[in-house]
C-alpha cells in the first residue's frame, strides 16, 4: 500500500513537471465562451473563432517565438459557472488573460474575479456597463448598444424623420436596447411616440403592431435578436404597415434574411461591417482584416464568419498586440491594451486609453439596408 | 385606422392562434381522456411535426406535400414509441409518477432533436403564399386559412371517430371506466396506445401548419404545450368543441390584451386563466361536474 502510495506521487510529481516544463516556452491565456445553453449562438462562432486565429497565430511563428496556448471552458451561459471556470483558469491553469465571456450577465459575474486575481479580462459581451466605469483589469470588443443606437438615430435625423415607435424583446439585449433609445432620444431630437415590448417567445406580434399602425409614428425601430424580429417582419408586411422597419445589429446575420424571407425587403439596420465586408470600399482601414477573417472562416467551417466570432477575433488579436507591446505578463498585458491605438479589427478600429476600455465608436457600424436577399449600404 | 379596425384586427389574430392552441389541447385531452395522465411531451410532438417536416425538405429534398404527410407519420411513430417505452411497461404507476415520466420524455425529446438538429430558429414555406388578404379593414394570411380549415377538419374527424367507430366508441368506454371496459372485453392497453399515436399526429399537425407564421426551433415545444394545456383545462379536458373554443377564448383574450392593455402580459393572461379556471371551475368554463369526456 505504502510502495503504491510512493508511486503514484512520484508519477503526479512527473507528469506535473512535464506539464511545467512544456507550459514554460508557452504563453496561456483562457476562454470562456457559452458554447452550449440559451447563447450558444454567441459562443460557438467564439470559440471556434478562437482557436482558429491561435492555431493560425502558432502556425506563422507565435509571438515573438512563443506559442500561444488555449484553455477554453464552456459556461453553458450560466453566471455562477462562468465565475467558477474564471477562478480554474486563474488558479489552476495559471493563465495570463482570459477572453470572454459571451454574455453581459456573465460577464458583470466574472469583474470581481477579474479585478481581485489582477488578470485581464477581455470581455466579448455588448453591455456597456461592463466598461462603463472603467475597470482597470477589463476591457471588451463588442460594440455598446448605444453606438448602434446612435447610428440609427443620426440615420433618421438625415431623412428628417423624427417620430418612431420602438418595440423591444422582453430580455437583457431588450431592455438594454430600450434604455438607449430613450436616453439618447433627446439628443437627436427624436420623439418616441408608441413604447411597447414582445416576449423573447412570442409568435405573433400582430396586436402590437396594429397598435403601432394607428399611432403617429413616422418609423418603427425593433430591438431584438432571432426569431422575435423576423417575426415582426412578417407580422408587418401581414398588417400592409407602410413605415420603414429599422431593427438592432442584434439580427445582422443571414439567417435573419432566412427566416423573414420576403418581408425583409426593404429592412435597415446598424451592423459591424463583417457582413458587408465584400462590398466596403477598399480605403475602410478594416477590410483588410475583415476580408481575411471572412475567408479563414469560411474555409475552416463552412460557415459565414458573423459578428460573434469576431468579437473573439478582435479579442486574441488585441491579446497578441498587447503581448508585443508589453510582454507575456498579467501587468504588462494591461498595459499593453491600454496604449493600444489605431486597431483596425473586426468590430471597429479600437482605441483604448485610460479612460476608454471599450475603444470604439459609432463608425464601427453602418447602416445597412436588405435588398434582394443581400446586404446593401444604406443611403 | 380607428379602433373598430383595430379591434377587428385583434380578433381575428386571436382566432388564427386561438386555433393553435385548440389543436393542441385536444391531444392534451385525448390522453387524458384514455389514460388520466397529462402528456407533457405534447409540445414536443408539435416541435417534432415542423422540425421533421423541415428535415425532409432540406435533406431528402421532398416537396413540401410529400414532406408533411410523412413527417406526421414519423412523429407519431415517436408518439407510438414513447408509449410502449415510457408509459406501459409502469402501466401499474400512479398518474402522478407517469405525468413525471411525460416530463422526462419532453426533455429527452428536446435534448434529442437540438443534437441532431441544432438550436438554431428556422422557417416553413407558407403552403399558399403570404400575400395577405384584407377582410374588411383587418389582414389574414392564406396560412391562416389553412390553419382554421384543417383544424376545423380534424375536429370533425375527431368527432365522427368517436362517435361513429368501434375504436372511438371503446376509447370511450376506456375513458369512463377502464376496469369495467376491459371486463367486456375491450383491449385498455391497446386504447392507450392509440390514444398516443393519435394525439401525437394532430400535435405533429399542428406543429407542421403554424410553423410558416411561429418559426420552428428544437424548444417551441415548450410554450405552445404550455397553451395548448390552457386551452384544454379551459375547455374542461373535453376533446371536442369545449376545448376548440378554450383555444379561441385564450387567443382572442391574449391577442386583445396585448393590443388593448400592455403586450407585457401577454403569456401572464393565459396563466391567470389557467390559475382561475383550477380554482373556481375545475370542470372546465362548459363542464357540468360530470362531463362526458373523450
Amino acid at each position: 500500500m505504502r510502495f503504491r502510495f510512493t508511486t503514484l506521487t512520484t508519477a503526479a510529481l512527473l507528469l506535473l513537471s512535464a506539464s511545467l516544463s512544456f507550459a514554460a516556452g508557452t504563453i496561456k491565456i483562457g476562454g470562456l465562451f457559452s458554447v452550449t445553453g440559451p447563447p450558444a449562438f454567441l459562443g460557438e462562432p467564439e470559440r471556434n473563432t478562437a482557436k482558429m486565429v491561435v492555431d493560425t497565430i502558432n502556425r506563422t511563428g507565435g509571438i515573438k517565438g512563443q506559442k500561444l496556448e488555449l484553455v477554453v471552458y464552456d459556461t453553458a451561459g450560466d453566471a455562477t459557472k462562468a465565475v467558477q471556470m474564471a477562478t480554474k483558469l486563474i488558479r489552476d491553469d495559471k493563465v495570463v488573460a482570459i477572453i470572454g465571456p459571451s454574455t453581459t450577465g456573465e460577464s458583470m459575474a466574472v469583474i470581481p474575479v477579474a479585478e481581485r486575481e489582477k488578470v485581464p479580462l477581455i470581455s466579448c459581451a455588448a453591455g456597456s456597463k461592463i466598461t462603463d466605469p472603467v475597470k482597470r483589469y477589463v476591457f471588451k470588443t463588442a460594440q455598446n448598444d448605444g453606438l448602434a443606437v446612435a447610428k440609427i438615430y443620426e440615420y433618421l435625423q438625415k431623412h428628417k424623420q423624427n417620430k418612431v415607435a420602438i418595440l423591444t424583446v422582453s430580455d437583457g439585449f431588450g431592455a438594454s436596447g430600450r434604455e438607449q433609445l430613450k436616453s439618447l432620444a433627446g439628443k437627436y431630437g427624436v420623439q418616441i411616440v408608441l413604447d411597447d415590448t414582445y416576449g423573447p417567445k412570442d409568435t405573433d406580434m400582430t396586436s402590437q403592431l396594429t397598435k403601432i399602425r394607428g399611432s403617429q409614428a413616422q418609423v418603427l425601430i425593433v430591438w431584438g435578436t432571432n426569431p422575435g424580429p423576423a417575426v415582426i417582419a412578417k407580422n408587418a408586411k401581414q398588417l400592409g404597415l407602410k413605415m420603414p422597419l429599422y431593427m438592432s445589429h442584434g439580427v445582422s446575420s443571414k439567417k435573419f434574411i432566412a427566416l423573414a424571407g420576403d418581408a425583409a425587403e426593404g429592412v435597415k439596420l446598424p451592423s459591424g461591417k463583417v457582413i458587408v465586408s465584400d462590398v466596403l470600399s477598399k480605403h475602410d482601414p478594416q477590410k483588410g482584416s475583415l476580408m481575411a477573417y471572412v475567408k479563414d472562416y469560411q474555409k475552416q467551417f463552412k460557415a459565414e464568419g458573423d459578428h460573434f466570432g469576431g468579437h473573439a477575433w478582435d479579442a486574441v488579436m488585441l491579446l497578441k498586440a498587447a503581448i508585443e507591446k508589453g510582454g507575456a505578463t498579467t501587468e504588462g498585458i494591461r498595459t499593453g491594451l491600454e496604449g493600444l491605438k489605431d486597431f483596425h479589427g473586426i468590430g471597429g478600429t479600437f482605441n483604448f486609453s485610460a479612460g476608454d476600455h471599450a475603444g470604439l465608436n459609432k463608425d464601427a457600424f453602418v447602416m445597412v439596408e436588405i435588398k434582394n436577399k443581400d446586404w446593401m449600404i444604406a443611403k | 385606422m380607428e379602433l373598430g379596425n383595430q379591434v377587428l384586427q385583434y380578433l381575428l389574430s386571436g382566432f388564427s392562434t386561438g386555433a393553435i392552441y385548440a389543436l393542441i389541447g385536444i391531444g392534451f385531452s385525448i390522453i387524458y381522456n384514455a389514460t388520466g395522465i397529462i402528456n407533457f411531451a405534447q409540445g414536443e410532438f408539435v416541435m417534432l411535426g415542423g422540425m421533421l417536416t423541415l428535415f425532409l425538405m432540406e435533406t431528402l429534398k421532398l416537396p413540401l406535400w410529400a414532406a408533411i404527410p410523412l413527417a406526421v407519420l414519423l412523429a407519431t411513430l415517436v408518439g407510438l414509441v414513447f408509449e410502449r417505452l415510457a408509459i406501459r411497461p409502469l402501466s401499474k404507476a400512479s398518474p402522478i409518477s407517469l405525468v413525471i415520466i411525460t416530463i422526462g420524455g419532453s426533455i429527452l425529446i428536446r435534448g434529442l432533436s437540438m443534437l441532431i438538429w441544432d438550436k438554431d430558429t428556422h422557417a416553413l414555406p407558407p403552403f399558399s403564399g403570404d400575400e395577405p388578404i384584407m377582410i374588411a379593414g383587418a389582414t389574414v394570411l392564406p396560412q391562416h386559412f389553412w390553419i382554421l380549415g384543417i383544424t376545423v377538419v380534424l375536429i370533425g374527424l375527431n368527432k365522427w371517430f368517436f362517435n361513429h367507430t368501434i375504436s372511438g366508441k371503446a376509447m370511450r368506454a376506456c375513458s369512463y371506466n377502464p376496469r369495467a371496459a376491459g371486463l367486456v372485453g375491450i383491449d385498455v392497453r391497446r386504447m392507450v396506445l392509440l390514444s398516443f399515436v393519435i394525439s401525437a399526429a394532430m400535435g405533429s399537425l399542428a406543429g407542421i401548419i403554424v410553423a410558416p407564421l411561429t418559426m420552428t426551433s428544437y424548444d417551441v415545444g415548450v410554450m405552445l404545450g404550455l397553451k395548448g394545456f390552457c386551452a384544454a383545462i379551459i375547455g374542461g379536458m373535453s376533446s371536442g368543441i369545449p376545448t376548440v373554443i378554450g383555444g379561441l377564448i385564450l387567443g382572442v383574450l391574449e391577442s386583445l390584451g396585448a393590443g388593448l392593455i400592455s403586450s407585457g402580459y401577454k403569456d401572464a393572461i393565459a396563466f391567470v386563466i389557467l390559475l382561475l379556471i383550477l380554482f373556481i371551475r375545475p370542470q372546465g368554463l362548459f363542464g357540468k361536474p360530470e362531463s362526458e369526456r373523450v
